[in-house]
């Protein structure tokens, strides 16, 4: 017998996108049909179709690690809805040995009255789980999601943190033969977010598959041997997980320094958040992706809140090429300019932040932008906005041609001193 | 293509290809995902009442304050016949599978949008929606039921060998809720009108059935054609089979009202089926 977990084939997914409204109403199905009665026999929606994954062909044998990375839009999510039998495919076929788990349904069907012991038979049965299972791993997920105290507490008294955990708990315990995750990773707090990779990388060890969309690349370095990449529907590359992530971040990128969203790029969660331009400077203001080791890097996030946001941060992460995080910073770490700022109102907004000079290294560095409200809410991420090659001209030890290791390259104060 | 069809047999594979036409109604999947809708029903039933002071009390005051107006109006003011038995128990009586027949169906024809969420994260056979709020509703049925051995004692009437009808009875009153519930709310997943028009059509349908007058003022050639409504059955039935009424009610009638529901249940299904891969997309 074969060790096929899942095959995919020629899997496609097309799309109506509506012209106005997201749904039509009786009434102006029948002003339609009387208007025009050939055109909505022929295009009964009045929409147009696009298709959102197309072609797509893989296989994983049981055991194995697949990553699933593209940007936003590039049709990774609807990989896994399709993979999880929530949506039907337009075309193709795929072929699921064994229970499929997805992690896109944390928390699915939780209904806030009901005490968390409810809750978590409610989402065990929805996820496919016989009661006597949920019985048997019934402590284990108390124990995982740390709520004992609370357990027969409705979980609308819940805190999202702990809500969260629950949630994700139920869907870990799951025990699918193959797990289908998504970016759940992006919320709840950092020694919880241990906790779910931890899981994950359980799940893995015991022989079981696992799909794992993400957009954090060091997490899909841990977690996954191979990738494939997607980008506009379309399956672009799968490779070794090292060469796919240095693939995806260094591929496809305008080089001008300026990253600008258009309003297909950016879903419909962002909401308020609208990124408008990620933009990178140099010393003497210009936008470019061509920067000195020696000169600071200015970078700009430029956005547009359409209401006013509560406890918003808008941060950059700086990534090596290679995927190795550098540094996190959001434009309210100060504490007391987060507290100043508490509501943020709407309008249109530049943060920007310097880093100063004689830092980086010489390589190339991806800026990832992202905006949320700490526990509540991430509007938008993009994990690979824009990127910047660093130049070592003037850096610090440039009399030797050798490659210096690490991305950081300060000018450290040395002092030598003769010790007698 | 023979090793394909040998395949497809195989037990824990999936096949996920695109299904076209109409398809299978898959029941199968239905029972094994019946742990699954007994959660559901028990979560509707939990939760309808939560953070309401009277409670379950609901189940009751409703119908017995609709038997107090009807009485009031109906029964007393426009001196509305009732087949020979009190006017309140007449009323009760059709009340009861009334009430149960249209507040399943408003629950089972919202349930699609309200479970939106989960429909659009997780795979289930989405059949369990309609037909877990239409469970939901029974147990309102049998609180209700109490006040009306109540009354029976109050009035003295004795039920005869009739009552045997009841189970029959109410299993039709439920299948023609879920008929047109799986109709309607796989509408409203697509026309939102639905929800809309539910009021008007539950209120037109009430008077269509013989709630507030018995079915004996509809004339004699008409009453076959007057069963295509399925509730006219199912509420017949109820004062036949409780409080022995006889004028209002034969058997081909029932025979009607069934093969309607019947027939309703079956084209709601396939219908629901059809539709059905289209919910995630469309909700």
């Amino acid at each position: 017998m074969s060790n096929l977990a899942v095959r995919v084939e020629d899997i496609g997914k097309q799309y109506n996108i509506f012209k106005e409204a997201q749904y039509t109403t009786l009434r102006e199905k029948i002003v339609e049909v009387v208007k025009s009665p050939v055109k909505t026999l022929l295009n009964p929606t009045g929409s147009q179709k696009f298709w959102a994954l197309r072609n797509v062909s893989f296989s994983i044998e049981h055991g194995q690690v697949l990553g699933v990375i593209g940007k936003n839009g590039a049709g990774k999510s609807t990989l896994l809805k399709i993979l999880s039998r929530v949506v039907e495919p337009t075309e193709g076929e795929a072929e699921i040995h064994g229970r499929v788990g997805s992690l896109l349904e944390v928390g699915t069907g939780f209904h806030p009255e009901l005490t968390g012991r409810e809750n978590i038979f409610l989402n065990g049965a929805i996820l496919g789980m016989k009661k006597t299972e949920i019985e048997k791993k019934f402590d284990e997920i108390v124990a995982f999601s740390e709520i004992d105290k609370f357990i027969d507490t409705p979980v609308k008294r819940y805190s999202s943190g702990m809500y969260m955990r629950l949630a994700f708990a139920v869907s870990a315990h799951l025990e699918p033969e193959i797990l289908v995750v998504d970016e759940v990773l992006a919320v709840g707090d950092a020694e919880f977010q241990r906790k779910c990779l931890g899981k994950m990388s359980d799940v893995a060890s015991e022989g079981r598959t696992v799909i794992f969309v993400s957009h954090n690349m060091s997490a899909i370095q841990r977690l996954t041997q191979e990738c494939i990449i997607l980008d506009k529907g379309k399956m672009v590359l799968r490779a070794r997980t090292p060469e796919a992530v240095d693939y995806y971040l260094t591929n496809d990128f305008s080089a001008s320094g300026e990253r600008k969203y258009s309003a297909a790029e950016i879903p419909a969660s962002a909401h308020p958040f609208t990124p408008v331009a990620v933009r990178v400077k140099n010393n003497a203001n210009v936008t470019t992706d061509n920067l000195l080791s020696v000169e600071p890097v200015t970078i700009e996030v430029e956005y547009e809140l359409a209401t006013d946001v509560t406890g918003l941060r808008v941060g950059v992460y700086l990534m090596t090429s290679r995927g190795e995080y550098v540094l996190t910073s959001f434009d309210t770490d100060d504490p007391e300019k987060y507290n100043a700022l508490g509501v943020r109102k709407a309008g249109r907004y530049i943060s920007r932040c310097t880093i100063p000079a004689d830092t980086l290294n010489e390589g190339r560095f991806v800026i990832g932008i992202n905006a949320s409200s700490y526990m509540v809410k991430r509007y938008f991420a993009d994990e690979r906005a824009i990127n910047f090659t660093i130049n070592a001209t003037g850096a610090p030890g440039m009399q030797w041609v050798e490659v210096r290791q690490g991305p950081l390259r300060p000018r450290l104060d040395w002092r030598i001193e003769e010790v007698h | 293509m023979t090793t394909a069809l040998e395949t497809k047999n195989k037990p824990g594979v999936v096949y996920i290809k695109p299904s076209r036409g109409w398809v299978s109604l898959r029941l199968r999947d239905l029972w094994e995902y019946r742990e699954l809708i007994y959660f559901l029903t028990w979560r509707d039933i939990k939760v309808r009442y939560k953070q309401s002071v009277l409670g379950i009390m609901w189940a009751v005051i409703n119908p017995f304050m609709s038997m107090v107006v009807y009485t009031i109006f109906f029964g007393t003011l426009a001196k509305i016949p009732s087949d020979g038995v009190p006017y309140p128990i007449f009323s009760y009586t059709a009340l009861l599978p009334w009430i149960l027949f249209s507040s399943a169906l408003s629950v089972a024809s919202r349930s699609m949008v309200s479970s939106g969420n989960m429909i659009s994260k997780v795979y289930f056979p989405r059949m369990i929606v309609p037909l877990a709020s239409v469970m939901s509703s029974v147990v309102d049925f049998f609180i209700a039921f109490i006040i009306l051995i109540g009354m029976m004692l109050f009035y003295q009437i004795t039920p005869t060998i009739a009552i045997l009808w009841l189970p029959a009875l109410i299993l039709l009153a439920l299948i023609s809720a879920l008929g047109v519930g799986f109709w309607f709310s796989a509408l409203m997943v697509r026309y939102r009108d639905v929800g809309y028009l539910m009021p008007f059509v539950t209120e037109l349908w009430k008077f269509l059935t013989p709630v507030v007058y018995p079915a004996s003022m509809i004339p004699e050639k008409w009453r076959l054609l007057y069963a295509l409504n399925p509730m006219t059955g199912v509420v017949e039935g109820f004062r036949y089979a409780l409080l022995g009424t006889t004028q209002s009610i034969s058997l081909p009638m029932i025979l009607v009202s069934s093969g309607i529901a019947i027939l309703v249940l079956i084209s709601g299904l396939f219908y629901f089926r059809r539709m059905e891969k289209q919910f995630a997309d469309m909700i």
